[in-house]
């Protein structure tokens, strides 16, 4: 019988929520690396056995840790008790949580300064892994989203970590932190165009490689954040919280920025505002339905200095004509006194044949809908607060 | 042998639950400690100090004899205590919350 397996990233720990086809009772494990931020976990479409989870403090930095056997053991790749620890050259091996920022003189892209918050240039400093982007192909391929702003690749399961530095030319003189820090936080990879990646960065924008990430460009055009930069249309600079799409189709773009939410019908080039009727077009998430690359979810939340739905109603909204025409979907959802968040990496959706739908808040409920929307139910209601949701839907 | 005492987290990485101990020929400093810790505990590496410039990490602190060696040079020798095993080296996170 098929299922899901849930993975939830939390402040304190990872957890792994599975279920069969009804998504009706659930079986929780965890915490997993309890006590340390989890920003992010996901599985591998080529072996959904083959997790890979983003473990950090600010004590004791990054750590990329591994399972081959669907979360029940996990090691640090390079560093599993079974392997030496030296290369025959002598080298120590535990290097799956060396992230350096490439800088050499063959391939690498000079390490200068970003914006920082008051406009002032700052040196790139790297804090931790927020999104792990695992190949659609290859198991022992994932591409790292990090803060300071970067995108890295390994190619060896999780081994070592190769920075695509091309990235960083795309005007990365002029990124600077949002609220939450200059993270790369979304990776979308174009299941038809291997050679097509695109990412997202807070306070950056979107970019797009199509030569597997050598080079990028930014694709911001049709984007306006008057209140946040001093060129409301600017190339570079703004706050895009989120990018999803259907892969069916992968270059119509749906994005949830700072404010606004934004559509693209090809690859990027130009944006259009789909926010229509939503009670508020500030948010984070924003998801595509499985089979209906014209179904899609937002979050609305009431302003950027207010994180919590409006009016205390905690409310997904769905379009089903790729936006501009919204409907609250409230059933199974507090409609009253509800103050929590959402954060952009918390929703999700599974491929079995009734899409269901995912999203944890800050304040430890992960819900499930297995109607597309239509009614929810929480899963659990008080894990530590969530940063991520990823589904796996298993055979 | 030098006794090494980690903070919770590191000793759930290293899979150890007490005190570490290491053999360390020449002079005992605390870079010559954090080498050999690294060495036999490699997902310990980039944990206590950075991978690439070897800078302690901010919110780590040293303790040798019950002083506070965090900002002393690593190539400085550690008290005879450590180097002799009676006192174990302390690396402990700095206290913050979390």
């Amino acid at each position: 019988m098929s299922g899901v397996r849930v993975l939830v990233g939390t402040r304190k720990g990872a957890f792994i929520l599975t279920s069969d086809e009804k998504r009706q009772n659930w079986d929780v494990s965890g915490p997993h690396f309890a006590g340390w931020e989890i920003y992010h976990l996901k599985g591998s479409p080529a072996d959904p056995d083959r997790i890979y989870v983003s473990q950090s403090t600010g004590w004791f930095g990054q750590i990329i840790q591994r399972s081959d056997d669907g979360g029940k053991t996990w090691v640090q790749p390079g560093s599993n008790p079974d392997e030496p620890t030296m290369t025959p050259e002598g080298f120590p091996m535990g290097e799956s949580n060396k992230f350096a920022y490439n800088s050499s003189d063959e391939s690498g892209t000079p390490l200068t300064t970003h914006q920082w918050y008051d406009g002032t240039q700052h040196p790139w400093e790297f804090k931790r892994v927020w999104y792990l982007e695992p190949s659609l192909t290859d198991p022992d391929t994932v591409y790292a989203g990090v803060e300071d702003a970067a995108l890295f690749r390994t190619s060896d399961g999780g081994k070592t970590w190769h920075e695509l530095s091309g990235l960083r030319e795309a005007k990365g003189n002029l990124w600077q932190p949002g609220a939450g820090g200059m993270c790369l936080h979304t990776i979308l990879q174009d299941p038809i165009n291997p050679q097509r990646l695109y990412i997202a960065i807070s306070a950056a924008g979107a970019f797009r490689t199509d030569d597997g990430g050598e080079t990028w460009q930014p694709i911001n055009q049709g984007l306006r954040s008057p209140f946040e930069l001093p060129d409301a249309d600017a190339e570079v600079g703004h706050c895009v919280h989120n990018l999803a799409l259907h892969p069916s189709r992968p270059e119509v773009l749906f994005m949830q920025k700072h404010w606004d939410v934004m559509r693209s019908d090809n690859a990027g080039d130009m944006w259009h505002e789909v926010s229509g009727n939503l009670p508020s077009d500030f948010g984070f998430p924003i998801a595509v339905h499985a089979h209906e690359p014209e179904t899609i979810y937002v979050v609305p939340i009431k302003s950027d200095s207010e994180h919590y739905p409006p009016e205390g109603k905690l409310r997904v909204y769905r379009s089903r004509t790729g936006g501009n025409e919204w409907e609250a979907l409230t059933n199974g959802l507090p409609q009253s006194d509800c103050y929590v968040n959402i954060l952009r990496s918390a929703m999700a959706v599974d491929t079995l044949d009734s899409c269901g739908i995912y999203f944890g808040t800050t304040g430890g409920q992960v819900y499930v809908s297995a109607d597309s929307g239509d009614n929810w139910t929480a899963i659990v209601r008080d894990l530590p607060a969530v940063l991520s949701v990823e589904v796996q839907t298993l055979p | 042998m030098i006794r090494v005492v980690l903070p919770f987290h590191l000793r759930n990485l290293a899979k150890e639950n007490k005190e570490v101990q290491l053999a360390i020929e020449g002079p005992v400093t605390q870079r010559a400690i954090l080498d050999a810790l690294e060495t036999a505990y490699p997902m310990l590496r980039g944990t206590i100090r950075d991978h690439v410039t070897k800078e302690r990490r901010a919110f780590i602190r040293f303790f040798a004899d019950g002083q506070d060696l965090s900002h002393a040079s690593p190539d400085a020798p550690l008290p005879d205590s450590i180097a002799s095993g009676t006192e174990p080296f302390r690396i402990i996170g700095a206290m913050a919350g979390g």
